[in-house]
């Protein structure tokens, strides 16, 4: 049960959708494919689809964090995408907030997003 | 009602297996979807920190219902080196494991009722439930 996630890579832009619960190892070892290969090779943008977790608990929000970060150091903007309302309002409820990581309903309005913000278009 | 589900705490495998349970019960329950979250990201910040302080442990989840009403309660126990100072262990933001300083605070703030019992160097039970809210 060592569930990689996919990282793709479509016209320059990175695509990431979490399709499955991941026990705590998968997700260190996600993030750690994922920062191997955005400072390899930045791209134009980020997006992470996080519509098939039902859960998203303090430690996954903190990798997320962590994610963001690295991404607005090296310049990439990310968006993170499919935050299921009843997460959305458990997260506000524990305190968490997505430190302003721009978040979009899906993953194409996300991938709409970038696709615009390299375009120099403004939000 | 009362039927109690026992589940070891052992890996992180665990945490996955807990929480599921506990929202499935929480769900036979007839609790909303959003209570089903809340309680299974209580679960999972319980039983994450009995991995990551203590180890091992255990959850027992259970359906209770009184008189006029019914709900779940989860309660997550280790003999780990329990919490020396809960008031502090509670404060958002304040973690000894470099987390977010979320997860008990969090839990707590997730669920109707919370208790806390912890010794150093004899473990730490907590006890979490929820009442399904009336219609």
């Amino acid at each position: 049960m060592n569930n990689r996630v996919p990282i793709l890579k479509v016209d320059n832009f990175w695509l990431v959708t979490i399709e499955e619960t991941l026990h705590d190892q998968s997700v260190i070892e996600f993030k750690e494919d994922l920062l191997h290969n955005i400072t390899r090779d930045a791209g134009a943008g980020l997006v992470i689809d996080i519509s098939a977790l039902e859960v998203v608990d303090s430690f996954v929000t903190r990798v997320l964090m962590e994610i963001s970060r690295l991404a607005g150091l090296l310049g990439l903007p990310f968006v993170l995408t499919g935050i299921n309302p009843a997460v959305a309002i458990t997260l506000t409820e524990m305190g968490l907030d997505l430190q302003g990581m721009a978040t979009a309903l899906n993953l194409q309005k996300g991938l709409d997003m970038l696709k615009g913000r390299a375009r120099g278009e403004p939000k | 009602m009362t039927s109690v589900q026992t589940l070891p705490i052992t890996s992180e495998y665990d945490i996955i297996t807990a929480r599921q349970a506990a929202r499935e019960l929480a769900r036979q329950i007839g609790f909303n979807t959003v209570d089903q979250v809340r309680i299974a990201t209580a679960v999972s910040e319980l039983t994450r920190n009995v991995v990551l302080y203590a180890g091992s442990g255990k959850v027992d989840i259970e359906a209770v219902a009184e008189e006029e009403r019914q709900g779940i309660v989860i309660t997550v126990s280790d003999r780990g080196p329990g919490i020396a100072d809960i008031e502090l262990a509670l404060r958002d933001g304040y973690s000894t494991s470099n987390g977010l300083g979320a997860g008990l605070s969090g839990a707590k703030r997730l669920m109707d009722t919370f208790d806390i019992e912890s010794r150093a160097g004899r473990g730490t039970t907590i006890r979490i439930g929820k009442w399904k809210h009336w219609k």
